[in-house]
């Protein structure tokens, strides 16, 4: 049996759909679509059946990709459990009623009841009940409270097969059903919705937005270098490092074999980030780099999103993203790509067109650097002084602006206008906010590792076959001409294809001006992506896109770069 | 009673959709949101630089792009002493 969960953006849906299944969660995509949705398991009088969340729709005359795809789900279900915010029934009541126009059977969990009570709004669930032919279930999802008693009602889930109505004819069934079930009583303003209106006018809302966006970043920093610090490096040093040595000693210290699983011994001992192999690199720049700072990106991300922040973010942000072909949704995975440009660019189907998925990944791969990039940055150029960190972030924020002017004008397509709802601030539902933390983080181990360790195996090959080399010989007059580097950082920003934070480590033996040093960071930012988020820049844009994306990239790499030498 | 664009409208101004001057799919994302035609709106604020505008529409609030915003004529309630 499959029981779709339904209903609005916002509703509680997702908080819902955590209540209702386990642990056995699966998000996937749906077929030859960039729709993303979950599906788990629950049980009902001992039998298993199968519960999919719904991406959330307003109506069932698809306005967008994620409504075609509600559309279709919907023809593959045997129940509906509409999930409707009893604070705003006017709306979700049109969704409600086309659901009951079809053939299904439909239960209604009336969410978000508790917040009724403090809106002075008060439901007559009877009435409501008995106008609309099914039952309904007052929830509170984020407590828990009603989810019993809408599982035990699964089976009165009714199908009063209502008549085809027009959609002007629709709206006036719903304020007919609201007039006889919904009663409004006056009543003062809220903190939480002084605070809600602040956050969202251009002058107060701007300096909230700072300083939100400024303690986010601390707080992932801080997260993340405890992860390390306290967790993964321990963990590697202690438990890890012992086996390696023992295999290592086995393999006889080098050779083939030894050099593609442990990599080269850095004055005899093995080093996790420069040995460069599949046990040792391999797992560990996956594992105990970039994945702390993958889940306390995650952490304070979904917080953002689950509080009500988020929606508030894209409309301040809507101006400016505007002016470089985006709309304010997009500063979503921009966001995440100062953590990881992998994630990032993967968050770029929630964008809805096609020219704004292509801007998006090609600024996001060209300016923003990733966490791991600017700790480098912070440490290597900061030792200099302050200025010159400033010089490569200010470049780079350039860089993403002109761009983006640059690629509105020349990507054909359209940018759909920003339509969003925003909805009240919450206290982010544990639960849920968890569960999509798991999903979220195991996503990225999915599909990251084992790009990484691939490509691991692929470089050594290459490496043993003396073909960087050759590549070197190749780019070094571009290197040394255009940039004003000296010929041994053509190894370095080589590298860079691989792990961008070790080539810029691999810039400091090589004595650089400080005008040097801050070429060398932007090109490094700039020029290519690291392996993982080329692989999967091929995956979400296809090849002749990725290849226009990664023309763009060395293009504009050279003229910063270029334009950076003569100036510096 | 005067008419205004809803971009025009002051933040606080209460009105009354009066008509949504756009193709069938922006009248179609419109509605979805139940804004339409006969609605009663408040605008909450606009952001500067023709940046979205905010609304309020039963209870809830909704960010409209500027281009939409221009293109939604909307009755404005006077005010009453």
């Amino acid at each position: 049996m499959k029981v779709l969960l339904m209903g609005n953006p916002n509703v509680g849906k997702s908080v819902v759909f955590s209540r209702l299944t386990g642990v056995r969660v699966i998000t996937s995509n749906y077929p030859g679509t960039t729709v993303n949705y979950t599906r788990g398991y629950m049980k009902i009088g001992g039998e298993q059946a199968e519960v999919i969340d719904v991406p959330g729709t307003y109506t069932l005359e698809p306005t967008c990709e994620a409504e075609e795809v509600a559309l279709r789900m919907l023809e593959s279900g045997d129940i509906v459990i509409n999930v409707v915010n009893a604070t705003n029934l006017e709306r979700n009541l049109y969704l409600t009623l086309q659901l009951l126009e079809r053939k299904l059977p439909v239960i209604v969990a009336l969410n978000m009841w508790d917040d009724t009570k403090h809106l002075g709004i008060s439901l007559d669930v009877e009435k409501l009940s008995a106008l609309l032919g099914v039952p309904v279930v007052p929830t509170v999802a984020t407590t828990g409270e009603g989810i019993k008693k809408l599982v035990e009602h699964l089976s009165n889930a009714a199908s009063p097969g209502m008549a085809t109505r027009s959609r002007n004819e629709r709206w006036a069934a719903v304020g007919n059903i609201i007039d006889q079930v919904q009663r409004v009583s006056h009543r003062h303003h809220t903190w939480r919705e002084r605070l809600a209106d602040a956050t969202v006018r251009p002058f107060s809302g701007g300096i909230i937005a700072l300083a939100v966006l400024a303690s986010s970043f601390i707080i992932v920093r801080f997260i993340a270098e405890s992860l390390i610090g306290y967790v993964f490096n321990p963990l590697f040093d202690n438990l890890w490092m012992p086996v390696l040595t023992w295999l290592s000693d086995i393999l006889g210290g080098g050779g083939f074999l030894h050099d593609i699983l442990i990599g080269k011994l850095i004055d005899g001992n093995i080093d996790f980030v420069q040995s460069f192999g599949l046990l040792s690199s391999g797992l560990y720049v996956p594992l105990a780099m970039v994945l702390p700072y993958i889940i306390s990106f995650y952490i304070i991300l979904g917080l953002l999103e689950d509080t009500g922040y988020l929606p508030r973010l894209a409309v301040l942000m809507d101006t400016i993203m505007h002016r470089v072909g985006l709309h304010g949704y997009a500063i979503i995975p921009t966001l995440l790509g100062f953590g990881c440009n992998v994630p990032a660019v993967m968050s770029t189907r929630i964008l809805e067109s096609k020219r704004e998925r292509f801007i998006a990944a090609t600024l996001i791969s060209i300016a923003i650097p990733c966490a791991a990039l600017q700790a480098m940055i912070f440490g290597l150029v900061g030792e200099r002084g302050w200025q010159y960190v400033a010089i490569v972030y200010g470049t780079l924020f350039a860089v993403w602006i002109i761009l983006g002017l640059i690629l509105r004008r020349l990507v054909k397509g359209f940018t759909p206008e920003l339509l969003i709802e925003i909805p009240p601030y919450r206290l982010p539902p544990w639960r849920a906010t968890l569960q999509k933390l798991w999903m979220r983080t195991y996503g990225f181990l999915k599909e990251a590792v084992p790009i990484i360790l691939g490509a691991i195996v692929v470089i050594n090959i290459l490496y043993s076959l003396g073909v960087f080399e050759a590549i070197a010989n190749f780019t070094a007059p571009v290197v040394t001409g255009i940039f004003g580097l000296p010929r041994e950082a053509v190894t370095a920003i080589i590298i860079g294809f691989l792990r961008k934070d070790v080539a810029l480590g691999m810039l400091a033996p090589l004595a650089l001006s400080n005008g040097q040093l801050v070429v060398g960071s932007v090109v490094l930012a700039m020029f290519f992506p690291c392996i993982a988020t080329f692989v999967i820049l091929l995956k979400e844009l296809g090849v002749v896109n990725m290849l226009k994306s990664a023309g763009i990239m060395v293009a504009s790499a050279l003229i910063v770069g270029g334009l950076l030498n003569l100036v510096l | 009673m005067t008419i205004k664009n809803l971009k025009d409208l002051r933040a606080g101004e209460i009105g009354k959709i009066l008509q949504i001057d756009g193709g069938h799919g922006m009248v179609n994302r419109l509605a979805a949101l139940d804004i339409r035609p006969g609605k009663k709106i408040k605008k909450i604020n606009s952001s500067f630089m023709r940046g979205p505008v905010t609304i309020e529409v039963n209870r809830t609030h909704v960010a409209i792009g500027f281009g939409m915003a221009n293109r939604i004529l909307v009755e404005v309630e006077d005010k009453t002493p």
